[in-house]
């Protein structure tokens, strides 16, 4: 314990050698406690608190008493549970289709799986209405079935694996193609049927990866708040929506912790879980590089099955789009289907002022959330200072925290003193800043740790400070994921709802918030216009950077962003 | 400028370790000369590194001082140091050009552009990468990539230079190559240096002087020809060529006259000793094996003139390689003893079997302390 006081001493005097990287060091650290677990405590201080200034578990009791909210509680696992499953099952069909079967319309298919990761989050319920709701397209127009049952369970699920089945596809396509191929050779070579070598061999093979996306799906399905709020009725209760009902709805902050509490500590438990297997996940990456195999791991009949499959899937993928932009463009949806602009007049005339608040929300914050991404990846990998471990392991938990979670955290801790933040653009930014850094962190640290520290001791060497070194040689080295961050940071700021939702005011709103509030009082056009006006800006801003990396490093730049 | 280090030690943590600690270097105590070229020697893990380091800011000693041209800089951060660093792997920065990497450290230093310019060419120029200037790092060989590092190092003109096995990546004759390259520009610019290796022929041909390090111990520190001829311990003489030694105990220690008596009652003469070495005390007589010459068993002494019997015995194995021939001769001393004979030609050719003698010269013949780490 003495030795490890001594080295932390030691590793604080050099440290203190270097005034800026001391200032930097506090403010990172700092900053982390202050927007990051601050909020957290907030919540779990503020579900204990039973008045008059005493801590108690009544409120638990409270909400372990309401059979209501135990279903909700018991919905939202079995939702998470099943999605997770499910997503996972056609995320690997598509992924196996794509890297290993080589079926045909590959890339359309890996077009197909993307496109939802850069819309919002709940375009998958608002299609679903718009298709199968009262005044759905199938349901209605086609089937002249009048309510049928879309809100609750079925609905639900629908729109979460369509939603959540991308994250798995993009996981295991990685999976799959650090796998290689030559063992799969190897095992046929050997006298396995094809049948046998993916039982044997291929399927063990990515079973880790396999598990940790049915973890990364329950942790986000979990937190999922869009998709729900839309879809889910009062019929069926899941903890993301009554946590907010009970804080917008009936004022009961204490109950809204809570239930927060038993959102978060099931997340935490799967996001943990996950961490540990990717980290021993080590025998699947046997080469780092794609390999072609050479024999055919697919009999024809297999291959056209995986092809119809993913047909089936895309379909509904490509419908959901399609009834999108058709929304976007029809008078009435589901009673007058004539062409108009009218939508489009609502959203550039009364409803502009959410889009470019949006803007300028996701606009601004997206820059200090890359460039403090790429800080903090160059303190954990490169500095020696106590508390490293710290700062990692805090910047990493809003990939764990449901959204709702830390949304509750922001009203409860910055709306009294020291900090009061309620209401301003401040607490907007400052919310997305310290959430949407962990993709720049992880792609960050990964090109670290494949550069020899030694360039940049070199500059170190040669007389560079600590903002020189990091300015001239370790930004400059690791772009790529400066620039995968920037997008990931984007994308989530332009669609984010979970947290903001609690955060906006009438000074400062958001498209997704204002779409919410369109499909809530039945005005469908609006909110896919809103919707289509939303994943074009994505698109467009995705394909700007693309366009900036292929200058800067030719034609393989555009393929530095995962996307 | 001058270098010194006093009484440095470097602990490291270590958790797999009991007690928790690693001692990576010990009360290291050094003075290297202005101008001087001193290499530190040792076996992987021994702490060559960590030192250098020491003296570059990178790691900062547990305790101990080092002083850089009469100034301590023992607080000092690495930036803040005069030293410039020639890195294992080159650390050449994959994002600039040539030109931009060895202009760095005077642009960092705020010259203004046209000096920067002038002598970033300047030294391109002597170090023979002129050409290059516009390359981008990846499209450079290792030999280039070598020279590119070592342009970046010199043109700040540092108080001390500092190189962690700078040839280790090279292939054999490149690494020749340098190593001559290395000294001739350290000589025509005559800065300080410190040279990390743990190939003893590299240290031989660059080195002023050599330390050798074991286990994070300075083992000794001397000009090339100490170090290989007068080596201090076993350690040394073990480490650096390979050696003959016999057991002995000292009858007389006398100025450059040393009388000591083999196991077998033979008597042998040496002209120096170790330190540590006592009179009547045991001590192990040391021949390196190119100062053994091989005769026929009755041999023709005439051709030996000066030379002194060492052991008799049988070859027990020959290995031709063209310039020398490499003999083991099993003189009934448990080991068999190592002989290498330079003019195979005129100085006859043994077979297994032979019987021969060998003979030393007493200036050849050392004696080191038994007990030596
Ligand atoms: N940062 C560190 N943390 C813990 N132990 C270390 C650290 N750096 C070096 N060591 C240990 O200190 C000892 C000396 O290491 P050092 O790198 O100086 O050896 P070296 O002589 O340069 O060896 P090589 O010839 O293999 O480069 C080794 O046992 C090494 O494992
Ligand atoms: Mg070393």
């Amino acid at each position: 314990m003495r030795s490890y006081g001594s080295q932390a001493a030691a590793d604080l005097r050099r440290a203190a050698r270097d005034p800026v990287l001391l200032a930097v060091l506090l403010l990172v650290t700092g900053s982390l406690i202050v927007f990051v677990l601050y909020p957290l405590f907030s919540v779990g201080a503020a579900s204990l608190d039973v008045g008059g200034g005493k801590l108690g578990l009544r409120v638990y009791r409270e909400v372990a008493q309401s059979a209501y909210l135990r279903k909700a509680f018991f919905n939202s696992l079995m939702m998470s549970t099943l999605t997770a499953v499910i997503g996972t099952f056609i995320g690997f069909v598509f992924a196996f289709a794509v890297t290993r079967a080589r079926v045909p319309l590959a890339r359309f298919f890996n077009t197909i799986a993307v496109i939802p990761i850069v819309s919002p989050p709940f375009i998958g319920a608002l299609a679903i209405i718009m298709l199968f709701g009262n005044n759905g397209l199938i349901t209605w127009n086609l089937l002249r079935i009048q309510n049928f049952p879309i809100y609750g369970f079925n609905g639900l699920l629908l729109a979460q694996v369509v939603t959540f089945f991308p994250v798995a596809y993009l996981t295991l396509k990685g999976v799959l193609e650090s796998m290689n191929p030559i063992l799969e050779d190897a095992a046929m070579d050997l006298g396995g049927t094809r049948w046998k070598v993916f039982r044997k061999v291929t399927l063990p093979l990515a079973f880790p990866g396999i598990a940790g996306s049915v973890l990364l799906l329950f942790v986000e399905t979990l937190a999922d708040f869009g998709n729900p709020l839309i879809l889910a009725g009062s019929k069926f209760p899941v903890l993301s929506v009554q946590a907010y009902l009970q804080i917008v709805g009936m004022y009961d902050l204490p109950k809204g912790a809570a239930i927060s509490v038993l959102l978060l500590v099931p997340s935490l438990l799967a996001f943990y879980l996950q961490r540990w297997l990717v980290s021993r996940r080590r025998y699947t990456t046997v080469t780092g590089k794609p390999q072609q195999s050479t024999t055919q791991i697919v009999s024809p009949g297999a291959r056209i099955a995986l092809l119809v499959f993913c047909l089936i899937i895309s379909l509904l993928v490509a419908l959901i789009y399609f009834s999108i932009v058709v929304g976007a463009f029809a008078k009435v949806w589901g009673f007058d289907h004539r062409p108009t602009l009218e939508h489009f007049k609502f959203v550039f005339g009364v409803g502009f002022k959410a889009v470019r608040d949006t803007l300028i929300i996701a606009g601004s914050a997206t820059p200090f959330a890359g460039l403090l991404g790429m800080i903090i990846a160059y303190l954990v990998m490169r500095v020696r200072f106590p508390g490293r471990r710290f700062v990692e392991s805090v910047s990493m938990l809003s990939f764990a925290v449901p959204g709702t979670v830390i949304g509750i955290g922001y009203i409860l801790a910055f709306n009294h003193k020291p900090l009061v933040l309620t209401g301003t653009l401040a607490i907007l930014l400052l919310n997305f800043i310290f959430r949407y850094i962990p993709v720049g962190i992880e792609s960050g640290k990964a090109i670290l740790s494949s550069i020899d520290p030694s360039i940049e001791e070199a500059a170190v060497n040669l007389g560079a400070d600590s903002r020189k070194t990091f300015g001239k040689i370790t930004l400059p080295m690791i772009l790529p994921a400066f620039f995968s961050g920037l997008v990931f940071a984007f994308v989530r700021g332009m669609t984010a709802v979970s947290a903001a939702i609690f955060l906006v005011s009438s000074r400062w709103n958001l498209m997704t918030v204002h779409i919410m509030a369109q499909v809530e009082s039945g005005n469908l056009g609006a909110a896919a216009a809103y919707s289509l006006l939303l994943v074009l800006i994505v698109a467009m801003a995705i394909a700007l950077i693309r366009l900036v990396l292929k200058a800067q490093y030719g034609k393989f730049g555009g393929s530095m962003l995962h996307f | 400028m001058s270098v010194r280090l006093i009484g440095i030690t470097k602990e490291f943590q270590d958790p797999e370790r009991e007690g928790g600690k690693l001692l990576a270097v010990r009360d290291f105590n050094l003075e290297i000369g202005e101008g001087e070229f001193v290499t530190l020697l040792g076996p992987s893990g021994c702490g060559k590194t960590t030192t250098l380091r020491m003296v570059a800011g990178f790691e900062m000693p547990t305790s101990g001082e080092v002083w850089i041209g009469g100034r301590n800089v023992s607080n000092d951060p690495p930036n803040k140091r005069d030293t410039s660093m020639v890195f294992q792997s080159y650390a050449i920065f994959p994002h600039m050009s040539v030109e931009q990497n060895v202009g760095f450290g005077l642009e960092l230093k705020g010259r203004p552009r046209e000096e920067i310019n002038r002598e970033v060419k300047q030294i391109m120029e002597v170090m023979g990468i002129a050409e290059l200037a516009h390359r981008r790092p990846d499209q450079l060989s290792g030999g280039q990539q070598q020279r590119v590092a070592l342009a970046r190092a010199i043109v700040n003109k540092p108080s001390v230079l500092l190189f962690d096995e700078p040839l280790s990546n090279l292939d054999a004759k490149l690494r020749e190559q340098m190593r001559l390259e290395i000294r001739r520009i350290q000589q025509s610019f005559r800065i300080t240096s410190v040279y990390v290796t743990h190939d003893q022929a590299e240290a031989m041909t660059v080195s002023d002087r050599i330390v050798v390090m074991n286990r994070g111990r300075m083992m000794q520190v001397g000009t090339p020809f100490e170090i290989y001829s007068r080596p201090a311990n076993r350690f040394v003489a073990d480490f650096i060529g390979r050696v003959n030694l016999l057991p002995v105990r000292v009858e007389r220690l006398a100025e450059e006259n040393n009388l000591v008596r083999g196991e077998d009652g033979s008597t042998f003469q040496a002209v120096s000793a170790a330190p540590g070495v006592r009179e009547g005390g045991q001590a192990l007589l040391m021949v390196r094996p190119e100062s053994l010459s091989v005769s026929g068993a009755e041999g023709d002494a005439a051709s030996d003139t000066g030379k002194l019997v060492f052991a008799r015995g049988v070859i027990d194995k020959t290995v031709y390689l063209g310039a020398t021939v490499e003999y083991e001769i099993d003189a009934g001393l448990g080991k068999p003893l190592l002989a290498v004979s330079h003019d195979p030609v005129d100085a006859g050719f043994w077979r297994t079997g032979d019987r021969v003698t060998l003979r030393y010269s007493p200036r050849a013949a050392h004696l080191l302390p038994v007990d030596s780490d």
